[in-house]
């Protein structure tokens, strides 16, 4: 099991390595390789444009996609693994609309848009999404079970609602206050500054370990609370942390990047083709997973239509759309 | 030696529920399970069954009286130390697993080592071994949800045997089993409690696997304790007309000597 798991790790951890290397040597600022290889090996001067763009915008976008993606496919797999249900995933289940209102109030909150406070505006994403999460799952539970077409109803309700209490604030504020919420909105990876970087990367951690440390308890919990129960596993307490941190993922994501769709659907979904249902496999390398697929998306959003951008949010739902709709008359409830 | 002492045990589900059912209790339940034997409980539908199990697992809690495992209050024990101790059976399991059975039945080991990540050699192989033991050694890397009744069965039986728990509780063992399979099911658990001297509660609703099983049955009424006994002396003509509410004759099985209920068809 172990040696599975390392190897498994090893393989995607090369491959999101050779994207990001990809990645750094393409973007709409035409720079030669040898360019890019000299900044990085710290031959160009502070103040030049090529360090600016490759140390100041592509490194951190990379970060910041390859957390968002990892982040968001953890997630997934917690909600997957908590409903018991193949097509729970953030957006899917309205948690991500839930943050995307609770970080618009924080921004808000903050006075002047301009002030980026990272971790209110986590903080305030955070309590959207526990609000949203915890409505879905009190709107869908049937005794303690989640039947599909609840639950998905659920999730879509509830993440219009949130969706429409977004453009209320929007349309009620002066626009100007919440620079690029649009942009925003549609899921977009940005280069994060160093210290919204360091926060983003502390919550996904938190999130990550809280998730994989339950991942064991949470293949138990396939067999229905009671039995899970009677395998010695605290089911309400597993449930609680795993819940709470899928919702700090997901919030920590919108935060940083905005509501990204279907990462969190896609990536495992596509692991346990690979891999199996075991979560203590698929915990750790839907990370590892996640963030090459997001980086894949964004850099493909960088660069498709150069020098314009795409919002990675809207390749990932344009793959993502279709996908949903094969699980969906193909896997009913299957996990 | 006792396993477990059910002591004036009372209970009765939260307001919420009895609206699905009618309101139910049980009602100062007393007994001891001897280190050993098998244990028959039986009683018609909603008698307080599947409650005496959720008791002694402590998914429900007693309103009133205690409940000991092996001298040790359960409300005193950890999950943990409660799983290590007293196995379940299920009826059945939810549909679409999406396990192999060797990653079930390893899931048995659980209670050993909460906090381990992965099981280690020695928890393979009583996995193993208990999959040899109720015949799905060969099924190991078969997905559950393809399986037969008769064989998700048994490897709900090996799940619960790499528990290497002192009291196995099976409920309903034989509901989803045809008659060959039900014979191999009693063989297995005679095996089982000879072999390993596991003790066995059996809840049933079928009276003659019971009776030709357990030493010692407990026949539930509404709530209360109607017998408890020798299978002889629980399943009795009068006794079971009265609780069950239909017309039954008992005989002595001629191999065994065992009671033989059997039910006078209305015309």
């Amino acid at each position: 099991m172990t040696r599975r798991l390392v190897s498994a790790l090893a393989l995607l951890g090369a491959l999101l390595l050779g994207v990001a290397v990809l990645a750094i040597f393409l973007g709409s600022a035409r720079l030669s390789p040898l360019t890019v290889l000299r900044v990085l090996g710290g031959g160009a001067g502070a103040e030049s444009t090529e360090h600016v763009v490759v140390l100041g915008l592509r490194l951190p976008r990379i970060a910041a996609a390859v957390l968002a993606g990892g982040a968001l496919a953890v997630a997934g797999v917690g909600f997957q693994g908590l409903t018991r249900n193949p097509l729970a995933e953030p957006s899917v289940l309205g948690v991500s609309a839930g943050a995307a209102f609770g970080v618009v109030v924080g921004q808000l909150a903050g006075g002047s848009g301009a002030v980026f406070d990272a971790v209110r505006v986590a903080a305030f994403g955070f309590g959207g999404a526990l609000v949203a999460g915890a409505a879905v799952y009190l709107i869908a539970s049937v005794h303690g079970a989640f039947p599909i077409q609840t639950l998905l109803l659920a999730g879509v309700i509830v993440g219009i609602f949130f969706g429409s209490a977004v453009t209320v604030l929007i349309s009620l504020v002066d626009i100007d206050r919440l620079g690029g919420v649009v942009h925003w909105l549609l899921g977009n990876i940005a280069p994060l500054p160093a210290r919204s970087l360091l926060v983003f990367a502390c919550l996904a951690a938190l999130g990550f370990a809280a998730i994989v440390s339950q991942a064991r308890e949470l293949n138990v919990l396939a067999l229905g609370e009671e039995a899970a129960r009677q395998l010695g596993i605290n089911a309400e307490r597993v449930k609680a942390q795993i819940f709470v941190a899928a919702a700090l993922l997901t919030s920590s994501v919108v935060a940083f990047a905005g509501p990204i769709g279907f990462v969190g659907l896609i990536v495992p979904h596509m692991l346990r083709l690979l891999l199996g249902p075991d979560n203590r496999l698929l915990v750790p390398t839907a990370m590892v997973g996640g963030g090459t697929f997001l980086l894949i998306a964004d850099t493909i959003a960088r660069n498709a239509v150069a020098p314009a951008e795409l919002s990675v949010g809207i390749i990932t739902s344009f793959f993502g759309a279709p996908f949903f709709v094969y699980l969906l008359r193909t896997r009913r409830g299957v996990l | 030696m006792t396993v477990a002492r059910f002591d004036g045990v009372d209970f009765s589900y939260p307001l919420a529920e009895p609206r699905r059912g009618h309101p139910f209790t049980l009602r100062g339940v007393s007994f001891d399970l001897a280190a050993g034997e098998v244990f028959g409980v039986l009683g018609p539908n909603s008698a307080g069954k599947t409650t005496l199990i959720r008791l002694l697992t402590r998914i429900v809690s007693p309103t009133g009286g205690t409940i000991e495992v092996e001298g040790v209050a359960l409300a005193a024990m950890t999950r943990a130390e409660l799983a290590r101790r007293i196995a379940v059976v299920p009826q059945d399991m939810p549909q679409g697993l999406p396990f192999t059975v060797q990653e079930l039945v390893l899931m048995g080991r659980y209670p050993h080592a909460p906090r381990r990540f992965f099981e280690t050699p020695h928890d393979l192989a009583v996995a193993r071994e208990a999959m040899t033991a109720t015949g799905v050694l060969d099924l190991a890397d078969a997905r559950v949800a393809v399986l037969s009744g008769g064989e998700r069965q048994r490897v709900a039986l090996a799940r619960a045997l790499a528990q290497e728990p002192r009291l196995l509780v099976l409920d309903e063992p034989t509901a989803h089993l045809d008659l060959r399979y039900q014979v191999e099911c009693v063989a297995l658990l005679r095996r089982v409690n000879r072999e390993r001297g596991t003790t066995i509660v059996l809840v049933s609703h079928d009276l003659n696997l019971a009776g030709a099983l357990c030493d010692r049955l407990l026949l539930l009424a509404d709530g209360r304790i109607a017998r408890l006994g020798t299978p002889a002396e629980v399943l009795e003509e009068t006794m079971l007309t009265t609780i069950y509410g239909c017309s039954v004759s008992v005989e002595r099985n001629a191999l065994t000597g065992r009671p033989v209920v059997q039910v006078a068809w209305r015309r």
